[in-house]
Order: structure tokens, then C-alpha cells, then sequence
């Protein structure tokens, strides 16, 4: 599984990708865990408003700072 | 009524009392006259910064609440079921809620495009985001008074209805990059629909970032204003951009289209011009310049459209400001 992180490095970005690890680890699942940071890529997944997270190339949220509990409940059920 | 009204406007706008608390430090704590050179500048800056850090404060965080109810997507789609110039006001009006960043204005044309907008009404939000928002007519309105900042906020919407509305005649719809029609779009929002105090929360983080994001520019600007207020003779100033100089504001205004700095820190170099007999419009000229173009807009610009659609921005949005400029020179007594 990949996980992408769309934001231009801002402090709302970090903290979502800090989540995203926590959510993973507390999962006991294995990702990839990307950062995009170019804003012509971020808006190539029809994404307005950072920070954005992609999982499999699926946008599933945007401008928004999910919780860990949030992200658990995003992820694909192996 | 009109005194208490004035009262308020002096010490909750103007600061009234912050200039005297300042003058009070300035004169008994540094031992400098305030009248002098160097007092004046020392004054002119502590003043100017602090009360444009307490403005910023208060007003982004009102601003970013209000934003809080318009996500991107909510504003496409307000646009979207809107046809003809109304389309076009309503962008325009919205540009003035919207981020202040103009690195943000990027993946907004890309959403709004790909979804389908016409060009003519992404680009009356693209030129009125930068150009007016909600922060900076109140600013304007402590710095000079409250006409000048309401006529600045009618003719800077004009200004980006009309520059929208000629873009869209032009038919250029072929001038921007494939990829950004190719683009999926995503509605990921709940219609602006969160809790109170998620709203809250978003409004000191949108604080934070934005004035660690402008803190410098204001620092500068405020500098070059305080520099202009006491040090540039009025002699040169005036040789370059008096009102009796037909070149004034374009010179103004093209000096300030490579810049790139926010309206909250041209504002204080806009306000000593006009001390030192710059012409009203020259100033306004220069600050919409200053704000709606730069170097590092028109270099991300240039990844989302082709050239010929750039330089038809540039050039509309130019000679606007600069027909905005003389206009304003012409008609000044109304407002002062």
C-alpha cells in the first residue's frame, strides 16, 4: 500500500503525516508513506486545499488534519 | 453619535492611543523629540508595526472564521450554477474571502478549470483574491480613511469583473496547459459544514500561519515607509511621482509588478508616499501592483497556461491598475 501526503511542507502537512504513522503503526500495518510537495502534482489529483492524503491513488481527504482514529478507518481492510 | 462614532474609529482604527503611548516611549523613555528625523522614523516604525500585528491578528482570525463556511469546493460550486457577468461578481466577491496566499491561487485555478468554469470567471477570482480582501480594506481604512478603502474595494471588484469578463471574450480556453483540463476532480469537502470549534481552531492556525508567513515584508515595508517618512527629500520623491508628473503612476505601477510582498507590508509605504504629496492614485497604484502581480506568481502561472494567455493576464491586469491610478489622482479631493 502507498500513502501519499500532498502539501507544500506547511506545519498542518507534518502533522498529518505524523498521524498517518501512528494510525499505521497502531494498526500493525506496512506503507509507504509519501510526501508530494510539488503544487502542480498536489493539483493533479484535484486537490484545492492542503494538506491532502491519498491512499492507493485514491484521494480520500483534503484540507483537512485527519486523526489517527480517522486515517485507521480510511484504510483498505487486508 | 458622529463624535462617539469618530471616537471609535480613532482609537480602535487609527490607534490614536498607541501613537501617544509610543510618542510618551519615544520622547521619555529613548529621549528623542518626536518632531525630529530620527525620532520620527523610530516613531513611524514601533507605531506601524504594532498596530499592524494587532489589525492582522483580529482580522484574520474574523476573516478565517467566515472562510471556514467557503471551502474551495464549495465556492466551485457556488460558481458553477451561475452564468454570464453575475458569474463573474460573484467570483469576485468571493476572491475576497478566500486565501491571501497567492500560492494557493494555483490549485485553485486548476480545480476550478478542470471542473469545467469558464476561464472568465476563474480569472475574476484570480485577480481579486490577491487584490482585496477583507484584512486590507480595513487597513486602508485606519491608514487613510473609510472612503478611500471602500472606493478601493468597488474598484478593485470592477477591476477583476471586467478583467474576468475580457479574458473570457478573448476565447483562450486553448492557451492552457492540457494537463489541467485532464485533471480529475475530487469534492472531498462536507460543505463548510464543521463544528464550531474546528471552525475556531482553523482561524488561530490561519493566524499563525499567515503572520509567520508576512512578518518580514511588514517588518521591511514598514522600514521603507519609516525610511521614506523622514530620509527621501520630498524634492525627489516628488521629481519622480508628483502629481503634476503624467508618468507617476506608471512608473509606479510598473516598479511595483516584479515585487512580490504582501498588501500588509506595502500599506505602510503606500501611507508615507501619500505624506510625502504622492498623488492618492500613484499610491494605490503601486500597492495593487505590488499585490496582484509578481515575479513568483507569474513563474507558477506559467506552469498551469501558456504564454500568450499569461502575458493577456499580465497586460489587462496592468493597465487597469493603471487606469485605475489616474482615475484616482483625477478624483482624489472626493476622498481625503
Amino acid at each position: 500500500m502507498i500513502i501519499k501526503i500532498l502539501g507544500s511542507g506547511c506545519k498542518k502537512c507534518l502533522a498529518l503525516e505524523a498521524n498517518v504513522k501512528a494510525a499505521l503503526s497502531e494498526a500493525d500495518v506496512k506503507a509507504e508513506v509519501e510526501k508530494v510537495t510539488d503544487f502542480v502534482d498536489i493539483a493533479r489529483y484535484g486537490v484545492m486545499s492542503t494538506p491532502g492524503l491519498v491512499i492507493d491513488e485514491k484521494v480520500v481527504s483534503s484540507g483537512r488534519v485527519l486523526t489517527p482514529p480517522q486515517i485507521s478507518a480510511l484504510l483498505p481492510t487486508a | 453619535m458622529r463624535d462617539i462614532f469618530i471616537w471609535l474609529n480613532d482609537q480602535l482604527l487609527r490607534m490614536q492611543w498607541l501613537s501617544d503611548l509610543v510618542t510618551l516611549l519615544v520622547r521619555d523613555v529613548f529621549g528623542l523629540d518626536p518632531a525630529s528625523q530620527i525620532g520620527g522614523s523610530v516613531h513611524f516604525f514601533i507605531y506601524d508595526v504594532i498596530k499592524i500585528f494587532i489589525l492582522l491578528g483580529v482580522l484574520i482570525f474574523t476573516i478565517s472564521y467566515v472562510q471556514s463556511y467557503f471551502p474551495p469546493e464549495r465556492t466551485r460550486r457556488i460558481l458553477g450554477q451561475r452564468q454570464g457577468i453575475g458569474a463573474n461578481i460573484v467570483a469576485a466577491l468571493l476572491g475576497t474571502i478566500t486565501p491571501f496566499c497567492s500560492c494557493s491561487s494555483i490549485p485553485l485555478f486548476i480545480g476550478f478549470t478542470s471542473a469545467g468554469l469558464p476561464l472568465a470567471v476563474t480569472f475574476s477570482f484570480l485577480i481579486s483574491s490577491p487584490l482585496v480582501d477583507l484584512a486590507s480594506v480595513i487597513l486602508l481604512a485606519s491608514i487613510f480613511n473609510w472612503s478611500i478603502a471602500l472606493a478601493y474595494v468597488v474598484i478593485g471588484l470592477v477591476l477583476a469583473v471586467l478583467g474576468g469578463t475580457l479574458i473570457g471574450w478573448l476565447k483562450l480556453e486553448d492557451q492552457v496547459e492540457a494537463f489541467v483540463y485532464q485533471s480529475p476532480v475530487t469534492d472531498h469537502d462536507n460543505d463548510g459544514k464543521i463544528s464550531r470549534r474546528e471552525r475556531l481552531s482553523y482561524a488561530r492556525d490561519q493566524v499563525i500561519e499567515i503572520v509567520h508567513r508576512v512578518w518580514i515584508y511588514v517588518l521591511i515595508g514598514v522600514g521603507i515607509g519609516a525610511a521614506i517618512h523622514n530620509w527621501v527629500p520630498e524634492t525627489f520623491i516628488s521629481a519622480l511621482l508628483g502629481q503634476d508628473k503624467w508618468w507617476s503612476v506608471l512608473v509606479a505601477t510598473l516598479a511595483g509588478i516584479p515585487m512580490y510582498a504582501d498588501i500588509f507590508g506595502t500599506l505602510p509605504i503606500a501611507e508615507a508616499l501619500v505624506e510625502k504629496g504622492v498623488g492618492l492614485g500613484t499610491a494605490l497604484a503601486f500597492m495593487m501592483a505590488v499585490t496582484a502581480l509578481s515575479l513568483p506568481s507569474m513563474i507558477m502561472l506559467k506552469r498551469v497556461v501558456k504564454l500568450p494567455l499569461l502575458l493577456v493576464f499580465i497586460a489587462i491586469v496592468t493597465v487597469g491598475i493603471i487606469l485605475i491610478g489616474y482615475i484616482f489622482n483625477a478624483t482624489a479631493p472626493l476622498f481625503v
